[in-house]
C-alpha cells in the first residue's frame, strides 16, 4: 500500500509545481501575449469613428484614418489594447467606445431592459399564480365523455373500414 | 393588460422620436443670429484643454475682447485653407483687442499640434476631443466660424470654409467697439 501511495504523492508534486511553474512564468507570457497581441483590425472593431457615429472598421472618411493612424501610432509605441482604448476616451470621450452616455437621453438605453425585466418579471409574479389556478380548478386529466350509442356505432364502422 | 403594453409601447416610441431629435444639431443659434437678435455664445463658461499645454481655459476667459471662434481639425481640409488666412489676421484683430480662438474638434492632440506647427500658428487654442462644445453651437461638420463680441455675444456666424470677408468683419467689429 505504502509503495502504492508514494507515486501519487510524487504526482500529486509534479502536478503542483507544474501549476506554479504555469502561474509564475506562462501567466506572464500569456499577459504579454495578450499585449502584444493588439492589432489595429481588433481595436477598429471595437471603437468608432467619432464624426461618422459608425464603427471605425467600416468608417471611410478623412478623421477616420487620422483616428486609425492614432491608433496605429500607440500600437508602435507597445501599448495594450486597454490602454489604447483608454488613450482614445482621454482623446475623443467615451463616445469612441460606442458606449451611450450615462446622462440625459443616453440613460434610456441603460434604464429601459432593466425597467422591461423587472415589468416582465412582475408580470409572471402575477399571472403564474394565476394560470395555476386556473389549470388546478380544471383538474388533471379527467376522462372525457364517454358516446353516445349511435356515436360510438358510426366510430366503429369508420374504423372497420380501415382495417 | 392591453391598455398598459400600448401605454409602454407609446412611451417606447416616444423616447426613440425624442432621442433621434436630440440627436441632430441644434440650428437655434444660426436663427436668432439671422433675426439680428446676438444671443449669449453657448457654453462659454465651459473649461477646456489647452492645445499647446498643460491648463484649462474658456471663452469667457476671454470677455472684453472680439473673438474669432473656429473649430477645426487636422483631418479637415478646408481648415488647412483658412489656418494661413485666420493665422495674418491674428496680428490685426490684437492690435484693436480681439483675437482669434480656434478650437479642435474629435482631433487626436500629437495631430493638432502637427497642424500648429504646419501652419505656424500663434493664436490660442482649446481641445474639444468629445465635440461637447461644439455640440452647443450647433457644430457637427467643419470648418465652422462664429463671431463674438466683446459682452460675450455672437454677431454672426458660417458654417463652412470662411473667407476673407469674414475676417474683415471680425476685424471691423474689434476696431469700431
Amino acid at each position: 500500500m505504502r509503495t502504492g501511495a508514494r507515486p501519487t504523492i510524487r504526482g500529486a508534486r509534479s502536478l503542483a509545481a507544474l501549476l506554479a511553474a504555469l502561474a509564475l512564468g506562462l501567466l506572464p507570457g500569456a499577459a504579454a501575449l495578450a499585449a502584444a497581441r493588439a492589432s489595429l483590425p481588433q481595436i477598429e472593431r471595437q471603437v468608432m469613428c467619432v464624426t461618422c457615429k459608425i464603427p471605425l472598421n467600416v468608417a471611410e472618411s478623412p478623421q477616420a484614418d487620422r483616428e486609425r493612424a492614432y491608433i496605429q501610432s500607440l500600437i508602435d509605441s507597445g501599448y495594450s489594447e486597454a490602454r489604447i482604448k483608454h488613450a482614445l476616451v482621454g482623446q475623443y470621450g467615451s463616445a469612441v467606445l460606442g458606449l451611450p452616455p450615462d446622462h440625459g437621453i443616453g440613460l434610456a438605453a441603460y434604464l429601459v431592459p432593466l425597467v422591461a425585466v423587472l415589468a416582465l418579471a412582475g408580470l409572471l409574479a402575477v399571472l403564474l399564480p394565476r394560470w395555476r389556478r386556473r389549470s388546478s380548478e380544471h383538474g388533471p386529466g379527467e376522462p372525457p365523455a364517454p358516446l353516445a350509442p349511435a356515436d360510438a356505432a358510426r366510430l366503429e364502422s369508420d374504423l372497420a373500414r380501415f382495417d | 393588460m392591453p391598455i398598459l403594453i400600448s401605454l409602454a409601447g407609446i412611451c417606447l416610441i416616444g423616447l426613440l422620436v425624442y432621442g433621434i431629435s436630440t440627436q441632430s444639431a441644434s440650428r437655434t443659434l444660426d436663427t436668432r443670429v439671422h433675426e439680428g437678435r446676438r444671443p449669449a455664445a453657448p457654453e462659454a463658461s465651459r473649461t477646456l484643454p489647452v492645445l499647446d499645454g498643460d491648463g484649462v481655459s474658456s471663452l469667457r476667459a476671454l470677455r472684453g475682447k472680439v473673438v474669432l471662434l473656429n473649430f477645426w481639425a487636422s483631418w479637415c481640409g478646408p481648415c488647412a485653407t483658412e489656418a494661413p488666412m485666420l493665422q495674418r489676421a491674428e496680428p490685426i484683430l490684437r492690435r484693436y483687442g480681439g483675437t482669434v480662438l480656434g478650437v479642435t474638434y474629435k482631433d487626436a492632440t500629437p495631430d493638432s499640434e502637427a497642424f500648429v506647427r504646419r501652419f505656424h500658428i500663434t493664436y490660442p487654442n482649446l481641445r474639444d476631443g468629445t465635440g461637447d462644445f461644439a455640440a452647443g453651437y450647433g457644430t457637427d461638420q467643419l470648418p465652422e466660424s462664429f463671431l463674438v463680441d466683446r459682452d460675450g455675444h455672437v454677431v454672426t456666424l458660417a458654417r463652412g470654409e470662411i473667407g476673407q470677408r469674414f475676417v474683415n468683419q471680425a476685424i471691423e467689429l474689434a476696431r469700431s467697439t
